[in-house]
C-alpha cells in the first residue's frame, strides 16, 4: 500500500467518477476500481506511467497537470485526487481552482513541511531537509512548492473552497496510515484534506 | 515476440458488391458500382466473432499488411513488424483484416479500373472519394465477412483518419480504436506538400489529364511526388543521422553538378521504386481525400461534437518528432474525447524517426498496442456476458 491509499479508499464512495492527477503506475485507481467500483481516469506526465496504466487496463493520458485540465466541463468528476502531487505543480493555486471546477470534491494529500523531524532538520542543520518524507536534494527535487497543514488551512480562507474534512496522518511501520489529531501541523507527516468548492 | 513470428504465406482476396442498380452511394452523391475490394486476413475468426480487428492503411499502403506472397518473397506486408504471432496485433489471438481503400490501385476499385459504362479506364472520371467513403466500403466488407462488431479499428496517418471515421460513422460496430500519428484534419502545411506532389504529376506531359493507361505513364511526376512525400515522413534529425553530408560514391566527391549526396540517391530510389507499384491518378485522388478530411468541419466547426456519440475506447499515439501530423493534432482528438467523457489513452512517444515512426519497429508502440488490445478484448468479453 502506498502513501495514503487506505485513507483515499475509505473516503471515496462506491461508483464515483474519479480523476487521479499524477496517477503514476495507476495502482491507486486499480484499488479504487476493485474495491469501490469507481469509474476512474488518470493523468500522468511520464510515458512509463501511462504505459503501466494501459497495461493495467486503465484509461490514462499523458499530460502536464498544470496545462491538461482546462478542457473538462464543470463537475465532470465526483472526486479529483491530488495524492502527493500538488507540491510538484508549477501553480498549485490554479491547479486547485481547476480541480474544484471540474470535480465536486477533491482529496489533496501532501508531505507536511512543518512535521517535527523536517522542522528540526532545518532548525538544527540549517539546510533543506532530506528525509523519508522528502527524499531529494533541493537541486533535484520535484517538490517545487512545499507546504504545511497550516498553509492549506490558510489557503481555504483566501480561495473559494471549504475544507470539509481533514485526515492528517503519519505512516505506521506496516505502511498503514495513522490519523494524527493532536497538533497535526507539528506531528503529522502528511496533510490530508477533503475540499469542496464554496 | 516469439521466435517464429511470421504470418507466413498470405493471399489477397477480392469482394465485389454494388452491382447496378445497387451501386455504392458516395458522400458527394455520386454512385459507383460495381466496387471491388482487395483484402487480406490473418489469424482465425473465433466462434463468437468477437476477435476481429480492421487495419487501415495510409496513403501508399495496400491490403498486404503482413506476411509474404511466396517462399521466395523478400518483402513482407507494410505493417509486418506489428502484425503476426506474438506481435502487437497477435494473429494467435485476433483475426486481422486489412483492405485496400477505394480509389487505390492495389486491387480495389480506383481510377485505373475499367469503367463498365465506357469500357475504358476511369482516369479522372473516377468520382472524388472521401475518407468516409473508404470507411463505408470497408463496412460492406466487414458485413460480408459476417462480423457484427469489430474488436478494434486501427491505423496510422490516413489509416488513423479512417479509424476515427469508423468510430463516428458506425459507433455501435467499433469496440475500440487505435489512432496513431494522425489528425482530425490535415494542416495547411500538409495540404501544401500534397499539392506540390500533385502538381509534379500534373506537369508531367505523360499525365495527359489522367488518360495515360494505354501509353507512357507519368513516371517522372509520380516519382517526384513520392520524393517530396518522403521528405515529410522523416525528421530533420533522423535524415541527417541517416545520410549526413555523405556522398553516394566517395570517389565522386567533387563540387560540380554531377555530385550526388546519399540523401538524393535515397529519395530518387524511393521515387523509382514507387512508380513500379503505384498509379499516379490514385495518388491524386487519395491525397485529395486526405486534404478534404475534416471532422471539425463535418460537425459545424466543433470537434467535440464529432465525438459525442462514439462508443469506442481509444488509444491515441503521437511521436515527438512527427511534424507532418504533429503531437498537438493528436492532443486535439484526445481533448475532444475527454470533454465527452470517453475512455481514452494517450501517449506521445519520444523518437527521432518523424512521421515514419508508425511504420518502424518501436518497443513502446508495440507494448501500448498489445496491452491496450489485451485489455479491450478482456473487457469486451466481460461486457458481453
Amino acid at each position: 500500500m502506498t502513501i495514503g491509499y487506505d485513507l483515499v479508499l475509505e473516503e471515496i464512495p462506491e461508483r464515483s467518477r474519479v480523476l487521479d492527477l499524477g496517477c503514476g503506475d495507476g495502482s491507486l485507481l486499480v484499488l479504487l476500481q476493485e474495491q469501490k467500483k469507481v469509474k476512474g481516469y488518470g493523468v500522468e506526465i511520464s510515458e512509463e506511467g501511462v504505459g503501466l496504466c494501459v497495461e493495467k487496463g486503465l484509461y490514462c493520458y499523458q499530460a502536464d497537470i498544470d496545462e491538461g485540465l482546462c478542457d473538462y466541463k464543470n463537475d465532470s468528476f465526483d472526486y479529483v485526487i491530488l495524492n502527493q502531487t500538488i507540491q510538484n505543480t508549477k501553480r498549485p493555486d490554479s491547479v486547485i481552482n481547476e480541480v474544484l471546477r471540474i470535480g465536486r470534491k477533491s482529496i489533496v494529500s501532501f508531505p507536511n513541511f512543518a512535521y517535527i523531524s523536517t522542522r528540526s532538520y532545518l532548525m538544527f542543520r540549517g539546510s533543506m531537509p532530506v528525509n523519508e518524507l522528502l527524499p531529494y536534494e533541493w537541486y533535484e527535487s520535484p517538490n517545487i512548492h512545499l507546504l504545511t497543514i497550516s498553509d492549506m488551512r490558510k489557503m481555504a480562507e483566501k480561495f473559494f473552497f471549504n475544507i470539509i474534512g481533514e485526515k492528517n496522518f503519519s505512516l505506521s511501520k506496516n505502511g498503514r496510515s495513522r490519523i494524527v489529531k493532536f497538533f497535526p501541523n507539528l506531528l503529522a507527516q502528511y496533510g490530508f484534506f477533503i475540499l469542496e468548492k464554496k | 515476440m516469439t521466435e517464429n513470428n511470421n504470418t507466413g504465406i498470405v493471399e489477397t482476396h477480392y469482394f465485389t458488391f454494388g452491382e447496378p442498380p445497387d451501386e455504392l452511394l458516395l458522400l458527394h452523391g455520386e454512385r459507383l458500382g460495381p466496387v471491388t475490394v482487395a483484402y487480406e486476413t490473418y489469424g482465425i475468426l473465433n466462434e463468437k466473432k468477437n476477435n476481429a480487428i480492421l487495419i487501415n492503411h495510409a496513403l501508399s499502403g495496400s491490403a498486404h499488411a503482413a506476411g509474404y506472397y511466396s517462399a521466395s518473397d523478400k518483402n513482407p506486408g507494410w505493417w509486418d513488424v506489428y502484425i503476426g504471432p506474438g506481435k502487437a496485433f497477435d494473429t494467435e489471438k485476433y483475426y486481422i483484416i486489412c483492405s485496400n481503400i477505394i480509389g487505390g490501385c492495389s486491387g480495389s476499385t480506383g481510377p485505373a479500373s475499367i469503367n463498365p459504362q465506357t469500357g475504358m479506364h476511369y482516369g479522372t472520371d473516377f468520382p472524388q472519394v472521401t475518407i468516409s467513403d473508404m470507411v463505408n466500403v470497408q463496412y460492406y466488407l466487414i458485413k460480408h465477412l459476417g462480423i457484427e462488431k469489430l474488436l478494434a479499428v486501427a491505423g496510422g496517418s490516413m489509416g488513423g483518419m479512417q479509424a476515427l471515421q469508423w468510430t463516428i460513422s458506425y459507433p455501435e460496430m467499433v469496440n475500440s480504436c487505435i489512432a496513431i500519428a494522425t489528425a482530425a484534419s490535415l494542416s495547411a502545411q500538409g495540404i501544401a506538400f500534397n499539392e506540390v506532389g500533385r502538381q509534379a504529376i500534373f506537369n508531367d506531359p505523360n499525365w495527359s489529364r489522367g488518360v495515360y493507361y494505354d501509353g507512357e505513364f507519368p513516371r517522372a511526376g509520380l516519382s517526384l511526388a513520392r520524393m517530396i512525400g518522403h521528405i515529410t515522413y522523416l525528421s530533420e534529425k533522423h535524415m541527417h543521422e541517416k545520410f549526413g553530408r555523405n556522398f553516394q560514391s566517395p570517389a565522386l566527391d567533387v563540387n560540380d553538378l554531377s555530385s550526388e549526396y546519399m540523401v538524393e540517391s535515397y529519395l530518387r530510389h524511393q521515387g523509382i521504386k514507387f512508380v513500379e507499384r503505384f498509379d499516379a491518378n490514385s495518388y491524386i485522388y487519395i491525397t485529395r481525400a486526405i486534404d478534404h478530411f475534416d471532422l471539425k468541419k463535418d460537425f459545424g466547426g466543433d470537434l467535440v461534437a464529432a465525438f459525442e456519440n462514439v462508443e469506442a475506447n481509444f488509444l491515441v499515439i503521437s511521436f515527438t518528432s512527427d511534424w507532418l501530423y504533429p503531437s498537438d493534432r493528436s492532443r486535439d482528438i484526445v481533448r475532444a474525447l475527454r470533454v465527452n467523457g470517453k475512455n481514452v489513452n494517450y501517449t506521445d512517444i519520444a523518437t527521432d524517426n518523424g512521421h515514419d515512426s508508425f511504420l518502424l519497429p518501436n518497443d513502446i508502440t508495440e507494448k501500448y498496442i498489445s496491452n491496450f488490445l489485451k485489455n479491450e478484448f478482456r473487457k469486451s468479453i466481460k461486457q458481453a456476458e
